[in-house]
């Protein structure tokens, strides 16, 4: 059955954030002869080509003043636009701060059936047959909209995105921004985040937490996350006592990871915690305690002083990667 | 101010998790209020308390819930109410059945939980206020509200947006927002000889999702402990990442 597949494009700190190409290969593998849309809002339309390149059909562009700045309601009807000109049949947006927001929004507006946070999704007898893990990852389900549009929030860094195909050739379109919404209106934005690494699309993660000690006891994470190319994350007792800012908090109530490599120091691994890091595909702690919960969950782990221990391993993989 | 409250009951978030039969078994788990929704009760009790007002919790689910809204009245609530859930029920249907029994009343605010901690959902509350048409603001730390209007100061992936919204509107709790008390003693005898309504939803939304198979995760890990000075130990997990997890 051919499905067409409309994929929200996410612009963030002015770049397309990688989960939204995931999404475009998520929407080719359940097209089955469809045709995959990625929808752009208030963003520059020079982001289409590269939406194109990773195997979009079509980009349609919706442009409006009032859509630079997120906000629910605006972008619920920018998105909504989209689908009453391409009339998907399944919606998948990355499962960000922002899709998380528009998401179950724009599937009320459509009467529609909506998984959260899917880490795969593949067709079964005519069926889109979706997996996401529950309890905070203690389990996972398998899923299925039975009926009517489907909508999914897709996480990042678990489905391959497709190589990108310089010179593909696809349509763009513009679609009519919605009125603007006066009932929200956002006075400021205070951005935390730290530039570089996406935390939630890296590849490696180099978290701190309690046991890092102070504001500087991060610097050996940093120059290890510079070498490596990795994102720094921490733990909320890290971010609590001030050490670094929310924004780096990964676990149940801060961002979720799953990298290929998550290295963990000076974090005891308490379950909130492993909500946001335990699906990560290699996990390595670096703990002072032997009983730390957190190397029963680690792959490698290693007894020691993170002090001692993180900047011997930033010399080691300066020497293993040439930099 | 008429506040409104979505509360879920939930597992205990340190509860450990069994699958039999592709189903999680809950008959002995401690189940408690959904942690972010305490938030949202919280949040609810300090407005009434500088403005006035009620507070009413309203709870989709079965018998079981009536321990958690009984905690809710015993924090300050003053009314609560439990719908029953539809059998077969998503979020779709949840949204809706509170929807029903909401639409009967005006709000001036609805507060509820960034997500609940099962689920991991985070669409039930948003879904209700795009079927009540009112807007939102989802991962709250700070509110204030004052002449028909609140501002919320929300996380966005850890940054800090401040948001200007007209009144009524939905907002949802993130962690940070607030510290919940415990009730009372007064306060848990005072809910003891509360009523806690019962409602049936009258036109039930049909489920659009369905749960096949449950399953735990695995937990694959080599649990590989490395021994040695700190400089073998460094040289070894470089050389493990390399050679054998192929991650670097
Ligand atoms: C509703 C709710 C939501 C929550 N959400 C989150 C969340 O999203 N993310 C989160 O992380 N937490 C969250 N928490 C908090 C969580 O329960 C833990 O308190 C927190 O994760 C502990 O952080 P930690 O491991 O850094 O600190 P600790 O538990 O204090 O552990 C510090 C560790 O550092 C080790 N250590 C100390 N010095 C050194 C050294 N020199 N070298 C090596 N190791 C050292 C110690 O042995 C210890 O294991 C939440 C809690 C609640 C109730
Ligand atoms: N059965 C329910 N009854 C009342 N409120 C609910 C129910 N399920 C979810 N909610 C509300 O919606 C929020 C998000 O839930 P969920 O979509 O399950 O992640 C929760 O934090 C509650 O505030």
């Amino acid at each position: 059955m051919a499905r067409n597949v409309l994929v929200l494009a996410e612009v963030r700190g002015g770049a397309l954030r990688p989960v939204s190409f995931e999404c475009i290969a998520a929407g080719r593998a359940v097209a089955e002869g469809g045709s995959v849309t990625a929808a752009l809002i208030g963003a520059s339309a020079d982001f289409a080509s590269a939406l194109v390149e990773h195997g979009a059909d079509r980009v349609v562009v919706v442009k409006g003043e009032h859509l630079a700045n997120y906000t629910p309601e605006a972008w619920v009807g920018a998105l909504h636009n989209v689908a009453l000109e391409v009339k998907p049949d399944v919606v998948f947006l990355g499962h960000t701060g922002l899709g998380r927001d528009l998401a179950p929004r724009f599937a009320q507006r459509n009467a529609a059936g909506m998984v959260s946070d899917a880490v795969d999704v593949k067709v079964a007898d005519g069926n889109l047959v979706f997996t996401r893990p529950i309890y905070a990852g203690k389990a996972f389900a398998t899923q299925v909209i039975k009926q009517g549009m489907a909508v999914a929030t897709i996480r990042p860094n678990n489905v391959a995105a497709l190589a990108a195909e310089a010179g593909r050739a696809g349509e763009v379109t513009e679609v009519a921004a919605p009125a603007a919404d006066l009932r929200t209106v956002i006075r400021e934005v205070v951005r935390k985040s730290t530039g570089g690494v996406d935390l939630a699309s890296a590849k490696i993660v180099v978290s701190g937490g309690r046991g890092v000690k102070s504001a500087d006891g991060f610097k050996p994470l940093y120059e290890l996350a510079e070498v490596l190319g990795a994102g720094v994350g921490a733990s909320r007792a890290a971010a609590d006592a001030g050490y670094c800012d929310y924004a780096l908090q990964v676990g149940q109530t801060g961002k979720t990871v799953t990298p290929d490599l998550y290295i963990a120091c000076g974090i005891s691994g308490a379950i909130q915690h492993l909500a946001g890091m335990s699906a990560s595909k290699v996990i390595v702690a670096v703990n002072k305690d032997p009983e730390a919960p957190i190397f029963k969950v680690a792959d490698y782990g290693i007894v020691g002083d993170l002090f001692e221990v993180v900047p011997l391993l930033t010399a080691e993989f300066k020497a293993l990667l040439g930099r | 101010m008429e506040i409104l409250v979505l509360l879920k009951q939930t597992f205990d978030t340190e509860a450990k998790i069994t699958v039999k039969d592709g189903h999680v078994v809950d008959d002995d788990v401690t189940l408690v209020i959904n942690p972010y929704d305490e938030y949202a009760v919280e949040e609810a009790l300090k407005l009434r308390e500088a403005q006035g007002g009620a507070v009413t919790v309203v709870s989709v689910g079965t018998d079981r819930v009536e321990e958690a809204l009984r905690r809710a009245l015993a924090m300050g609530a003053d009314e609560a109410v439990l719908v029953e859930a539809p059998a077969g029920a998503d979020e779709l249907t949840v949204a809706h059945a509170l929807a029903e029994w909401a639409s009967a009343k005006q709000w001036d605010i609805v507060l509820a939980g960034n997500v609940s901690v099962d689920s991991g959902a985070g669409q039930v509350a948003l879904r209700f206020a795009e079927v009540l048409g009112l807007p939102h603001v989802a991962a709250a730390l700070k509110l204030e509200v004052g002449d028909g209007k609140a501002v919320v100061h929300r996380d966005a992936e850890g940054d800090t947006e401040v948001l200007e919204v007209t009144l009524p509107t939905l907002v949802t709790a993130q962690q940070g927002l607030n510290e919940p008390r415990y009730p009372s003693v007064p306060g848990i005898m005072k809910a003891k000889r509360k009523t806690i309504a019962r409602v049936t939803p009258a036109a039930p939304v049909a489920a659009a999702t369905v749960v096949q198979s449950v399953f735990q995760a695995q937990q694959n890990r080599r649990n590989t402990m490395i021994k040695g000075s700190p400089a073998e130990q460094a040289q070894q997990l470089v050389q493990l990442l390399r050679g054998e997890a192929k991650v670097v």
